[in-house]
């Protein structure tokens, strides 16, 4: 069990212990793991939505990926940074939590499939790539997501 | 005599209250919705703000992203406060006497009053505001914004917590 044997020692850090040990530092992380949720999820959406054909039609979506994108890696910063400090103050009850699982093969595959295939349909002229293309692009981008969002949400009920 | 506080009382009291805050998956399926409802409605206004306050999208007239944007923000607040009535109904009394849930509240309604002054004041655009494009006080308006959501999400994050009851 080598998952096994490393857990225990991220549980040992003394990062771990002193959010452990806190009353009011994992609420705080958790406020930031919010917010990091707030501002990522939107901009995603917003990005995605527009792929699809929907919202803020004015802008192109290549122009409005750009516009944003300085916001959605501020997000992600900010959410893997706060997850990483929850995760360490209680990484054995992770260990046991199909949720946790879930959550972070999901978010694997979303941050893959958003800094490879999205990234370079967004990056594309408008003109070569095809609605369909994008719409699948989108719906794919969305569901990742929504598959980390709702099994991290999950991980609080197991 | 009505008060607030007798009113949660009797929503308390409620079959549905109970129902929902004795059921074991209810509370965490509506919980998970005003999480992820969060992302359209907080993420979608932290865009529109950043275009009021002038930092993003500048290329694009501001009347048009808050006329695109509008529909999707208004939709989110809908599952947003639905979502949120539903967690409220389940323990009204201990929501009422939370400080964190009170100061939420406070700005919640703060935040309202601001993005109505903003869209009445864009509705009566002199014709000089209407070719330039502009809508006087919107850098203030989605300045108060920007502060008032990030005081919402934390304390609603915060209403979790009783520390000062």
């Amino acid at each position: 069990m080598p998952f096994l044997t490393f857990f225990q020692w991220c549980s040992n850090t003394v990062v771990g212990t002193v959010i452990r040990d806190s009353t009011w530092l994992f609420p705080v992380i958790e406020t930031f793991h919010l917010l990091g949720l707030g501002v990522l999820g939107g901009t995603i959406l917003i990005v995605d939505l527009r792929l699809a054909g929907f919202g803020l039609r004015r802008v192109p979506a290549p122009e409005l990926a750009r516009e944003v994108n300085g916001w959605m890696l501020g997000g992600l910063a900010v959410i893997l940074v706060s997850g990483v400090l929850l995760f360490l103050s209680e990484p054995l009850k992770c260990y046991d939590n199909a949720f946790f699982w879930i959550k972070i093969g999901s978010l694997l595959l979303a941050l893959a499939f958003t800094f490879t295939v999205r990234r370079s349909i967004l990056g594309r002229e408008p003109h070569l790539v095809t609605a369909r293309q994008r719409t699948l692009v989108a719906v794919t981008s969305f569901v990742l997501w929504a598959g980390v969002g709702i099994a991290g949400r999950g991980i609080a009920f197991y | 005599m009505f008060s607030l506080l007798s009113a949660c009382q009797w929503l308390e009291g409620t079959e549905w209250s109970i129902a929902i805050h004795e059921s074991q998956w209810v509370y965490p399926a509506i919980e998970s919705i005003h999480v992820l409802g969060l992302c359209l409605f907080v993420g979608f206004t932290l865009v529109m703000d950043l275009r009021l306050v002038g930092v993003a999208l500048r290329r694009a007239p501001l009347l048009k992203v808050v006329a695109q944007l509008a529909p999707w923000i208004r939709g989110g607040f809908v599952v947003m406060l639905v979502s949120g009535a539903l967690l409220f109904s389940t323990t009204p009394v201990k929501f009422y006497g939370n400080v964190f849930f009170q100061a939420k509240a406070v700005m919640l309604l703060l935040a309202g009053t601001n993005a109505w002054l903003f869209h009445r004041r864009a509705a009566h655009l002199t014709d000089a505001e209407r070719a330039d494009g502009t809508v006087p006080g919107a850098r203030l308006a989605g300045t108060i914004s920007l502060v008032l959501w990030t005081g919402i999400v934390t304390s609603g994050r915060m209403v979790a917590y009783n520390w000062f009851n």
